[in-house]
């Protein structure tokens, strides 16, 4: 029963990924990956209603605030604070990003069924969602030339992830799953003040700015 | 002796309750704007002057400029007949029905372009071009929307297709199909009802030469048109099986509501989107569509 409703979720989530891909702006950008982490912070507690105990709960809230609340208002205050134009720069064009995302998508819910999962998970999407959002993350940082954008791409693919996390659930411990939280926390909060700094130092948040070395 | 009473029952409900949509939509914009707007009622109206009111006719036009309008009219109306009303089901219905509608969607789309080249201007010939190149993107969506919608229910045929919720996709395939119901019949994002100025113009472009009972056949497709997406967005998303047959036409109604109410809202808070926009939009719509039907495939019920 549970297993439609989860499966909506990651429909749900699949077409984040796509939202993330096609937008031009980093307002929309951060608002389609924040809403896709509280989807996915929602999962744990739907996988198995009876088997529920206070860690998964604890781990699923701690996603939703970590993930819906605090790392884009920490992006957004980051953007404020470089005052940074919130047009994004694409190495790749928004049509052949999305197509890419698209083709990956179906390449990820044509191949699932070829691994060897246990029986329990294999009605579910979980696997062909987890690589969808990868493979999305991934075609953010490489297509997208501003940082915040790329530090977008890198949360989408700690999203798939924190997916394929969702089928050990039961068997990782606690500290394990709040230990990445506060990490990709933490990650945002140094990009946030970085992204100042190259801010200050480049007059720009053009990464391709970056690849030489300078005094 | 009943069926043909049901016919005409349901014949009178699509060319009666239709015109009520662009009203509800209007009504919802001017409440947005705080403005008192124009009467729900005001489309019929304008039906009803339009039909009093002579034609025009260019010198260089054949017949074609007024069998146009005509014949889209006739195909639109034949696609209403095929789309079932909650537990009423279709006028018709066998198995394929719904590539018919299809079709008949496709020969309205190719009639009102072909009556719009008529007169020889190069603006209308513009606003046909625009219209089929757009048209392209949103038939793939439509295509996949129904493809993913028999996938799920394992069958051809519209009552079928339309009766259960549509599975694991349906918040993709609900957002598919809005957008493609915005982008077919000329709402914000993709075209403004409003504007007449004319590098903005879509759907609007191709009728500026049409006058009188044309105009008037014109104006009443295209909100048979919006109430048949309405209707396939609503039926597609909802369980309409599970419902009893009163709880089914609530549902209906409340669920056309809902999406027309949507429509005024995202035409009331949004902007229309540049022209070299709208394909990015659309391909977005069809590729919902697109994962609705990875979804029906592989996600099952």
């Amino acid at each position: 029963m549970s297993g439609g409703t989860l499966n909506l979720l990651i429909g749900l989530a699949m077409g984040l990924n796509l939202l993330a891909l096609g937008s031009s702006r980093l307002p929309s950008l951060i608002r389609s990956m924040s809403l896709q982490g509280v989807v996915l912070g929602l999962m744990p507690l739907l996988m198995e209603p009876e088997r529920l105990d206070w860690r998964v709960v604890a781990v699923a809230l701690a996603t939703m605030a970590g993930k819906g609340i605090v790392i884009p208002w920490l992006l957004r205050r980051a953007m404020r604070a470089a005052n940074i134009e919130r047009e994004l720069q694409p190495f790749l064009g928004y049509v052949p990003s999305l197509l890419l995302g698209a083709g990956g998508t179906i390449a990820a819910v044509a191949l699932a069924q070829a691994l060897p999962l246990l029986p329990e998970h294999a009605g579910t999407l979980l696997v062909p969602g987890a690589i969808a959002s990868m493979l999305t993350g991934f075609i953010l940082l490489i297509g997208r030339a501003k940082a915040i954008s790329q530090v977008c791409g890198y949360l989408i693919l700690e999203n798939g992830i924190y997916l394929f996390g969702l089928l050990l659930i039961h068997s990782t411990p606690l500290l394990l799953e709040s230990g990445i939280l506060l990490d990709v926390t933490v990650g945002v909060f140094v990009t946030g003040i970085i992204v100042d700094r190259i801010q200050r130092a480049f007059d720009s948040l053009d990464t391709r700015k970056l690849t030489t070395l300078r005094e | 002796m009943i069926s043909f009473l049901g016919f005409l029952l349901r014949l009178a409900f699509w060319l009666l309750v239709a015109p009520l949509l662009p009203g509800i939509i209007n009504k919802v914009k001017a409440w947005v704007a705080g403005r008192r707007g124009p009467p729900t009622l005001q489309l019929y109206y304008d039906l009803a002057k339009l039909w009093r009111k002579g034609v025009v006719l260019s010198t260089l036009a054949s017949p074609g400029f007024v069998a146009g309008p005509a014949v889209a009219w006739v195909a639109l109306i034949s696609a209403a007949m095929l789309m079932p009303l909650g537990a009423a089901g279709g006028a018709l219905s066998f198995r394929g029905d719904v590539l018919l509608l299809i079709y008949l969607l496709a020969l309205a789309r190719f009639c009102t372009a072909w009556a719009a080249m008529e007169t020889g201007s190069a603006f209308e010939g513009m606003g046909a071009a625009r219209e089929v190149s757009y048209a392209v993107l949103s038939e793939a969506a439509l295509f996949a929307a129904v493809l993913a919608l028999g996938i799920h229910t394992g069958s051809v045929s519209l009552v079928t297709m339309l009766s259960p919720m549509a599975g694991a996709g349906a918040l993709l395939l609900a957002a598919g199909l809005f957008t493609v119901l915005l982008a077919e019949n000329c709402r914000v994002p993709f075209d403004d009802p409003n504007t007449h100025l004319e590098l903005t113009m879509i759907h609007e472009v191709m009728v500026l030469d049409h006058s009188g009972p044309p105009l008037a056949v014109i104006l009443h497709g295209a909100s048979v048109k919006l109430l048949l997406f309405t209707l396939l967005l609503v039926q597609a998303v909802l369980p309409m099986g599970g419902l009893s047959s009163a709880g089914a036409a609530g549902a209906l109604a409340a669920g056309v509501l809902g999406v027309t109410v949507a429509v005024g809202l995202v035409e009331s808070l949004m902007a229309r989107l540049a022209f070299r926009r709208v394909p990015l939009l659309l391909t977005t719509a069809f590729l919902f569509c697109l994962f609705a039907l990875l979804m029906a495939w592989k996600g099952g019920a």
